[in-house]
């Protein structure tokens, strides 16, 4: 088995468009939640979220690439170039041969659906634009990079809505480490932000109309965000040699499914997923400083992602950190796992543990040292990244220090 | 109206239940009759459809929404008070 490194990483979110302005408000507990900036927000009921604003197409693509790239194609674009150009790898000879590209997406290409849906059935018209299908297809934003990039290995699109892009990763990991692959471009990108792709959630009833407030007793939903994280996944020998930067080694990855309900989330599935990730990367409990969670802020969540870390940890629980960043960039769905992977590597490599900000009151069910509010120095040797999906998939990382 | 809020009510709940109506009664809780969460959110919603009302409730705070789901009853008198706003 092939061991697995992170060398380049890249990513457009709510807080920042890179990883540094990323890590800076991650390091600032800054909360990048706003009031939403879209049509019609006048009928939602949810007006918040972790939007990108300034978002300028023009500054990152020429005309035709902006008629064929959906939102959550430019967003995964921008973070790839970011990737690969810190990996300082080039794909254009054989290494192309021998790299892909798996990224996750809940809902792909939502804004064109949405603009598309309201040209036919709202504004009456009988035409669209040509370029409807290549650009609303989940696959669309993994192909574009591979096409950029000259990436001709596998790759593809995994969608298991908010654990896509850690089941991608995932892959992206097991690839490398089998030999399949040399090296891996992946991760993951959402943007519903738009009438329908909100209006969809609102209907659940389970998303805050104030701000995301993860473990806190006065928790009272998700807050839906948008962008993308990318990373360069590269086999140690072939980084060693190049001397390329190492940002933290993949050792582990396990999923589970909880077999059980559509929307519930399950405490043993959850477990069996942490306690799997442990085991695939040699692990024991005691080895865990942080866990990146998945924190979204819902009631239910949260208390049964602590029962399960409590089951996997035990004693030792009481001696881990574990935060959740969506309440400062959102609740990014099929993206979420790829943008908090960064608060993984930001604790292994800078020692910095992202706080979980919105935190004011203990819940007795959250027991946990949850990093209220403001970030803490802390030397990381291993951390995991929990990513639990509607449908009860769940998937997770183990990430150890370079 | 010629159907009763309690009627209506009841048998939006009743279909969620997979119960008949006379099963449904003003005294049982949505628990007892098997009503999960996500069946309850879809009450909700058969609700706001059938009385043309929007009610508040949030799934992570039910008991902070302002709408009483104790009961088949407590669920008829907050759907009553929501009409009886609305007309006011």
């Amino acid at each position: 088995m092939k061991r697995v490194v992170i060398t380049g990483a890249g990513t457009v979110n709510a807080l920042a468009q890179d990883v540094s302005g990323t890590l800076t408000a991650f390091k600032e507990g800054r909360c990048g939640i706003t009031a939403l900036d879209i049509p019609d927000i006048d009928r939602l009921s949810i007006k918040i979220g972790g939007q990108v604003h300034g978002w300028d197409p023009e500054a990152h693509f020429n005309r035709q690439q902006i008629v064929l790239f959906d939102k959550f194609t430019q967003f995964t674009l921008v973070a790839a170039r970011q990737a690969i150009a810190q990996s300082g790898l080039n794909f254009d000879g054989r290494l192309g041969n021998e790299a892909g590209v798996v990224l996750g997406t809940a809902g792909g290409g939502v804004n064109t659906w949405d603009e598309n849906y309201r040209s036919v059935y709202a504004e009456g018209k009988n035409r669209v634009h040509p370029f409807v299908v290549p650009k609303l297809m989940n696959n669309a934003a993994a192909s574009h990079v591979s096409m950029e990039f000259n990436l001709r290995g596998p790759s593809f699109t995994v969608a298991t809505a908010c654990a896509s892009s850690n089941h991608a990763m995932g892959q992206a990991f097991h690839m490398v480490r089998s030999g399949m692959a040399r090296a891996m471009v992946t991760g993951g990108s959402e943007s519903m932000l738009c009438f329908g792709g909100i209006k969809a959630w609102e209907g659940l009833r389970v998303m805050s109309k104030d701000a995301c407030r993860p473990f806190s007793l006065n928790r009272n939903g998700m807050v839906q965000g948008e962008g993308a994280a990318v990373f360069v996944f590269e086999e140690l020998e072939h980084a060693r040699k190049r001397k390329a930067e190492i940002l933290a080694e993949v050792v582990g990855f396990a999923m589970t499914s909880d077999a059980a309900d559509i929307v519930m989330p399950s405490r043993q599935g959850a477990a069996r997923a942490i306690a799997g990730a442990l085991k695939d990367a040699r692990l024991n409990p005691a080895d865990v400083g942080y866990i990146n969670a998945h924190g979204t802020g819902t009631a239910a969540n949260d208390k049964t992602e602590c029962a399960a870390v409590a089951e996997v940890f035990g004693p030792q629980a009481d001696h881990l950190m574990m935060s959740s960043t969506k309440a400062m960039h959102g609740h990014l769905i099929g993206g979420t796992g790829a943008v908090e992977l960064l608060a993984c590597i930001m604790a292994l490599r800078d020692g910095i543990i992202a706080p979980t900000i919105g935190y004011e009151e203990a819940d007795p069910e959250c027991a946990l040292d949850v990093v209220p509010n403001v970030a803490r120095e802390a030397r990381v040797d291993v951390a995991i990244s929990n990513a639990f999906a509607f449908g009860g998939l769940n998937a997770v990382l183990a990430l150890r220090r370079a | 109206m010629a159907i009763s809020v309690e009627d209506t009510v009841r048998a939006i709940i009743a279909e969620q239940a997979g119960l008949d109506l006379a099963d449904v009664t003003l005294d049982s809780s949505l628990e007892s009759l098997g009503v999960d969460s996500l069946g309850v959110v879809e009450a909700i919603f058969a609700i706001e459809e059938a009385f043309d009302v929007s009610v508040p409730f949030n799934a992570n705070a039910p008991q902070d929404s302002g709408f009483d789901l104790t009961s088949v009853g407590t669920i008829v008198a907050a759907v009553q008070g929501l009409i009886d706003q609305q007309a006011a």
